[in-house]
């Protein structure tokens, strides 16, 4: 590319870029399948079976319908916030793919604070869900975007702590570095405990049932979305299956061994399969998750992370730095 | 919590309702929150009003028959014999043995697609999705086999003065039977589903308890009653129809919370299910329709018949003056007494205890506003 017009590394970072967006509209469509047969799975009912082979044009179709659909504003919301929340939902929620390694190759940029900057952007998307609750003004919006940031904030603090005990191990932020060192020995059988601890808060992290409070639609009608249809309703649709998606990526490659698997041929781009599928299978396990249980309540929800989850996220800091020193 | 007015001020007003996920209907509770604590909730009724108690005394008695299944739409069979009862009683008419067996039978598959979909409604607001599925798989087969028999599925018009419309046949017993089985083999799946789940139960154990005291004060009867330990059964108390041949319990729970009602409710599906084993065992030959003359006038006086509803003590009672159109009806709901409580008990909640009081409560709108 000695003649393009564009420097190599910047066309790199555009195909990321773009590739990116794809995987967001790609995993959106097949998440939104995913979840609504699974769902009906659960239920014995066959789910969507209309539109295409097995319903398989469903989604395709209510995307069609959302974006056709006309943008309402209510009259008492602050306009200019009620528009951005949406955006500043879904916006970056596109970035950490841009950093995520699907395989040795398949990798828009490798960072050095890759681990960080994922957590960094991914933290903006409390901020969207306040902005979304305060601007709608609508009173079940402001309780669902008080108890979203409650609860984001306090499910972070173990979700970190899980997470240095990775980094004391590996010694690195940098995700394919974090990948190389499970080489062999994936991090979910040296520290089960921690595994568990951050799926749990990954959960709640991404407002996911049990626990979906923020959205609780008993008892909130909708929560932050409540006011919200057409395009804006689905930018956060499309975002919380993006951010679910990042949370089970950085599972899989913090405790799942990431890309690792049963060798492949041109290992370097397609053991991408065994990514997908990990985090696939994560996701679907989260599905199931929530269609079987019930909605913790708000005080249940922060009694479970500030007296179980952080401690128990500490002393296996704790454990995890001795066994190392020594 | 204090109530002084510097903390009024950090009070605001939610309007829950007519049209909100977890008031089933439209019951419309407007509550002052402090934050996420509801600090009095203050149930307003009448979107569904539809005169029905004065519908009654403006037509003549034959007429109000359909309109006593429009009240509680869950339990349409069960007000229909409390309104074919009251008659009776008043002009003295004796319904034929066979009859009075449909009617328990009727209103037995009745009372269990209620308790069914409540089940999967109480579950539901508290957030799971899936359980209201499978009960409502349940209850379909209680409504296909009604329908065959009433020719309607939601608001039956199926008894009267006398007897019943239409006989039940082999395959209606065959069928009833074959839903017994089904029924006792899906219970263990709800037990460890909703009953044994850790979530379900800390979201309802200790919620919205209250004493038999309190229960008595405010009129409330059925499984919110017996969760608090008393044995108030209308079957039992003051029987009516044929329920004194039948042999079955009045389960009761002692703790008054929403998890008592909950287990009491669960606990009485098994026991409906017993009555209709029985039920169907014993079921008299003969006429399903006793004769009565074609034009009944209810003789001057007063009559009252009490029913239990799957949600408590329904009573009706009806003042005649000599001539077809009944004088006064008066009609006790169970869901309005029970409704009753929840200022009361709900007082410095959290609004998510609040869905599970109300689910709980087992409200059926249309009954309240009437």
């Amino acid at each position: 590319m000695t003649d393009s017009f564009l420097p190599p590394e910047l066309l790199r970072i555009l195909f990321a870029a773009i590739c990116a967006i794809v995987v967001v509209f790609g995993n959106a469509l097949v998440m939104g399948y995913l979840e609504r047969k699974f769902a009906g799975r659960f239920q014995r009912r066959p789910g969507p079976m209309e539109v295409g082979w097995q319903g398989l044009l469903q989604l395709a179709v209510d995307g069609v319908k959302l974006v056709g659909k006309q943008l309402v504003i209510p009259r008492q919301a602050d306009k200019v916030l009620y528009r951005i929340a949406p955006i500043v939902s879904f916006a970056p929620a596109v970035l950490p793919l841009l950093v995520i390694p699907f395989s040795p190759k398949l990798q828009g940029r490798d960072f050095d604070i890759g681990l960080i900057f994922i957590l960094a952007v991914v933290a903006i998307n409390v901020l969207a869900i306040l902005i979304a609750g305060w601007g709608s003004n609508n009173k079940y919006s402001l309780l669902g975007a008080m108890r979203s940031v409650a609860q984001n904030v306090a499910y972070e603090i173990p979700m970190l702590l899980t997470l240095l005990s990775v980094i004391l191990v590996t010694n690195t932020f940098s995700l394919k570095g974090i990948v190389a060192a499970q080489e062999g020995l994936w991090f979910i059988l040296v520290m089960p405990v921690a595994f568990l601890i951050f799926f749990v808060a990954t959960v709640a992290e991404t407002n996911r049932a049990p626990f979906d409070l923020p959205e609780a639609e008993s008892e909130l009608t909708a929560g932050f979305m409540t006011e919200f249809s057409g395009m804006g309703f689905s930018l956060f649709f499309m975002a919380e299956y993006t951010y679910m998606f990042i949370a089970c990526s950085l599972t899989v490659i913090l405790f799942l061994g990431g890309w690792h698997g049963p060798p492949l041929p041109y290992a370097e781009y397609t053991s991408a399969l065994w990514f997908f599928l990990k985090v696939y299978f994560l996701l679907i396990v989260m599905i199931w998750i929530r269609w079987t249980f019930p909605r913790v309540r708000f005080d249940q929800l922060l009694n479970f992370c500030w007296k179980y989850l952080v401690p128990f996220s500490l002393v296996h800091l704790l454990v995890t730095a001795v066994v190392l020193k020594i | 919590m204090s109530t002084t007015p510097e903390f009024r001020e950090h009070r605001y007003v939610l309007n829950m309702g007519p049209q909100h996920p977890s008031t089933h209907g439209v019951l419309r509770v407007i509550l002052e929150m402090e934050g996420e604590y509801v600090m009095d909730p203050q149930p307003v009724l009448g979107y569904g009003h539809r005169m029905h108690e004065k519908m009654a005394e403006s037509r003549s008695w034959p007429g109000f028959l359909p309109n006593a299944a429009r009240m509680d739409y869950l339990a349409s069979l069960i007000y229909n014999h409390g309104y074919v009862g009251v008659v009776e009683r008043l002009a003295g008419i004796e319904a034929t043995p066979r009859a009075e067996y449909i009617r328990v039978i009727t209103s037995e598959l009745n009372r269990l697609q209620s308790h069914l979909l409540w089940l999967g409604v109480l579950v539901l607001d508290l957030g799971a999705f899936t359980p209201i599925m499978y009960t409502f798989e349940d209850r379909e087969k209680i409504l296909d086999i009604l329908e065959d028999v009433t020719g309607s599925r939601l608001t039956y018009c199926y008894m009267r003065v006398g007897g019943v419309v239409r006989d039940i046949d082999d395959k209606f017993i065959e069928r009833t039977r074959e839903y017994i089985k089904w029924q006792r083999s899906r219970m263990p799946m709800y037990d460890k589903l909703v009953t044994g789940n850790i979530i379900f139960r800390k979201r309802v154990e200790g919620i919205g308890e209250f004493t038999p005291d309190l229960a008595r004060r405010y009129g409330l009867t059925g499984p919110v009653l017996r969760g608090t330990g008393v044995a108030y059964d209308i079957r039992r108390a003051e029987p009516y129809s044929v329920y004194p041949d039948f042999d079955f319990e009045i389960p009761t729970e002692t703790g008054g919370d929403c998890l008592a009602a909950y287990l009491v409710r669960v606990r009485e599906i098994e026991q409906s299910l017993r009555i209709l084993e029985q039920a169907l065992d014993r079921l008299p030959e003969g006429p399903f329709l006793a004769k009565v003359p074609k034009k009944i006038k209810l003789p001057a006086g007063d009559a009252t018949y009490a029913v239990e509803s799957p949600r408590g003590e329904l009573v009706y009672h009806l003042t005649a003056d000599g001539s077809e159109v009944p004088y006064r009806m008066k009609i006790r709901v169970p869901s309005f007494s029970n409704l009753s409580i929840l200022p009361e008990v709900c007082r410095g909640m959290l609004l998510s205890d609040l869905c599970a009081c109300m689910g709980s409560l087992d409200l059926v709108i249309p009954e309240i506003d009437r």
